[in-house]
């Protein structure tokens, strides 16, 4: 099912070692180890609040882990150069109103030192992708929701990054262009993109290589979608996420 | 590369914010306008240095309001005068008094004249008709000629600094810092890239004030427009430092109002809008550390006395300081949204 074997020689994309995050005294990340191999689609998984956001922060190196390691292609995390190595797409848009989605593009592309020519053409490529071809010189502030999700995917491929960090891509996306969405995701991953995908659509997590289905703070598993269902003996990603769920909290109980 | 980049992006998002741009280039023209209407003088206890004067006269002079000082030759307390340590120098000549104003503060002015007047009219054996010179400005300077320079570095100062913290905050609270944050960008690409977006429309501000003050409010200048200018524009790189760093210890756009009264409205105070002789020497000393008071000495050293970079150079080294000063400051600042 993965497209990469594991005995690959190419460093993984991620590796976190023991890796926690605290707000406040409150633990949000607790002991996570995970790797994750180039050219993989990982998807994670879970509640709201179980730290998704927080878990992909510390694995591109935006957040710092109060303890634990965090490598990226085999560099020792935060490091300055490794910031040219990843796309990300932050949950809450992070765009600037006042300005056209052209301008929005070309202001992010200038930062990863995209120059004139390539930048024009990233930007239609993009903008293509995500179907905003046509709204790109509108402001921002005239965007519907949807809209502003596609420009910031749109921002976070222009660069061709070989790391995808993309915290939930596709909320406020319409089922047809979601699909079209995945779908070149696929062919990314296929080329050789390591993703990881942050999600609560239970469709796209089956798309999925492997997933990391997360609740407070602790993988509760990490596996192939086919083989979640299978230990679990479940037909759907949802039900074998409940069960596993349960599971642990009987676990702990017990 | 990516400071062009930002700079670019910052002047994109102001030629689209109308009421933002209002507020930079019109409402200090308004309000200058205002001030020059109501403004009045204040009255203050005039330092008066006195020369070749005739033993009776100088009795009566000490024993009035003013502080007096005697030297032994009229040189001396000329140099002192051009010093700034006097207001005014009085000596007689042939029987007829003579007054030299400092001229600078029209209400200083005004305060010596009447009490030389008064003197001087109880005094019979003299001629009282004064002979009155200026060492700067004249006798039809008015009030606001005075209180304008310091006006015009204030209004620079203030509504660049409410931009500058307003913006940055929202980069913060918007996400759009750490999505910025998240690019290779490095920190002080940032704090350059918004001086320099910033910078662009601080000088056009600058120009448009001073051009509006010397030609449509006709305010006293003697000096070169040039170096208004250059002091204005430092000012407002202080102005804008400052805002970016202490907008860090906001969260709302609420909070950065929240300053005004603790950051700005002391610095009016301390920058010669009101007149500090009357204060505590050792309060006074607070004004060392204010940006405005460099600014405002320098823009009134211009335009009233004509000064070149001899006189004003420290004034703009200082304010050149404090920018350098507060972004660094910022630079460490951002260090709390990433380490590198
Ligand atoms: N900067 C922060 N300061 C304080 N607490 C934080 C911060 N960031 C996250 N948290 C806390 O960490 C926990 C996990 O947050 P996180 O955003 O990672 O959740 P999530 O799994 O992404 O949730 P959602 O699916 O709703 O996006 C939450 O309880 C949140 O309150
Ligand atoms: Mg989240």
């Amino acid at each position: 099912m993965m497209s990469v074997p594991l005995e690959s020689s190419l460093p993984p994309a991620i590796v976190l070692d023991e890796v926690t995050r605290s707000f406040n005294h409150r633990t949000i990340i607790d002991h996570v180890s995970l790797t994750v191999q180039q050219g993989e689609l990982f998807g994670l998984l879970g509640p709201s609040g179980s730290g998704k956001t927080t878990l992909i922060k510390l694995m591109a190196g935006i957040d710092r882990a109060d303890s634990g390691s965090a490598h990226m292609f085999g560099v020792h995390l935060p490091k300055l150069e490794m910031l040219h190595r990843f796309g990300y797409m932050a949950q809450s848009d992070a765009l600037y109103m006042e300005l056209s989605g052209r301008q929005n593009m070309a202001f992010f592309g200038k930062l990863y030192g995209l120059k004139r020519a390539v930048l024009k053409q990233r930007i239609e490529e993009a903008a293509r992708l995500v179907n905003l071809t046509e709204h790109l010189n509108k402001q921002v502030a005239a965007y519907s929701g949807g809209m502003k999700r596609r420009l910031s995917l749109a921002i976070a491929l222009m660069h061709q990054p070989s790391l995808l960090v993309l915290d939930e891509p596709t909320v406020g996306i319409d089922p047809v262009l979601r699909r079209s969405i995945w779908q070149e995701l696929r062919s990314l991953a296929a080329q050789g993109t390591t993703i990881i995908v942050t999600t609560h659509v239970m469709d796209e997590a089956e798309k999925c290589d492997r997933l990391g289905l997360i609740r407070e703070g602790r993988f509760i598993a990490v596996d192939t979608p086919a083989n979640l269902l299978a230990q679990t003996g479940s037909s759907s990603i949802e039900e074998a996420f409940i069960t596993l769920g349960t599971r642990m909290e009987g676990g702990a109980v017990r | 590369m990516r400071v062009s980049a930002l700079a670019l992006r910052i002047m994109q998002q102001f030629v689209r914010d109308r009421r933002t741009l209002a507020l930079l280039f019109i409402a200090p023209l308004f309000v200058l306008t205002l001030m020059k209407f109501v403004f009045d003088g204040q009255s203050v206890s005039p330092d008066i240095g006195i020369a070749e004067m005739p033993a009776a006269l100088t009795e009566q002079l000490t024993s009035s309001d003013a502080d007096i000082q005697s030297y032994s030759s009229i040189d001396e307390a000329m140099a002192d005068l051009r010093k700034g340590n006097l207001d005014a120098v009085l000596t007689v000549n042939n029987g007829r008094p003579s007054i030299t104003l400092e001229g600078s503060d029209p209400s200083t002015n005004k305060a010596v004249l009447l009490l030389l007047q008064n003197i001087l009219r109880e005094h019979v054996n003299i001629d009282t008709s004064l002979v009155v010179s200026y060492l700067h400005g004249s006798a039809d300077m008015a009030s606001f000629d005075s209180f304008g320079p310091v006006l015009i570095g204030f209004f620079s100062f203030f509504f660049v600094f409410l931009l500058a913290g307003v913006s940055f905050l929202r980069e913060r609270t918007s996400g759009t810092l750490e999505r910025l944050l998240a690019t290779p960008i490095r920190r002080h690409e940032i704090v350059v890239g918004y001086l320099a977006g910033f910078g662009v429309f601080a000088l056009l501000q600058a120009t448009l004030i001073a051009a509006y003050s010397v030609k449509v409010l006709d305010m006293y200048m003697v000096g070169s427009i040039g170096y208004m200018l250059l002091i204005n524009l430092l000012l407002a790189l202080t102005a804008l430092t400052l805002g970016t760093l202490l907008s860090s210890f906001a969260s709302t756009e609420f909070q950065i109002i929240q300053f005004i009264p603790i950051v700005i409205v002391p610095q009016a105070f301390f920058s010669g809008l009101f007149n500090l002789e009357a204060m505590n020497p050792w309060l006074q000393k607070i004004s060392n550390i204010m940006p405005l008071y460099y600014g405002a000495d320098a823009m009134r050293g211009i335009m009233i006395r004509g000064e070149g970079w001899g006189d004003f150079g420290v004034d703009a080294y200082v304010l050149l300081g404090f920018s350098a000063l507060f972004a660094l400051l910022n630079v460490i600042a951002l260090r709390k949204h990433r380490q590198l």
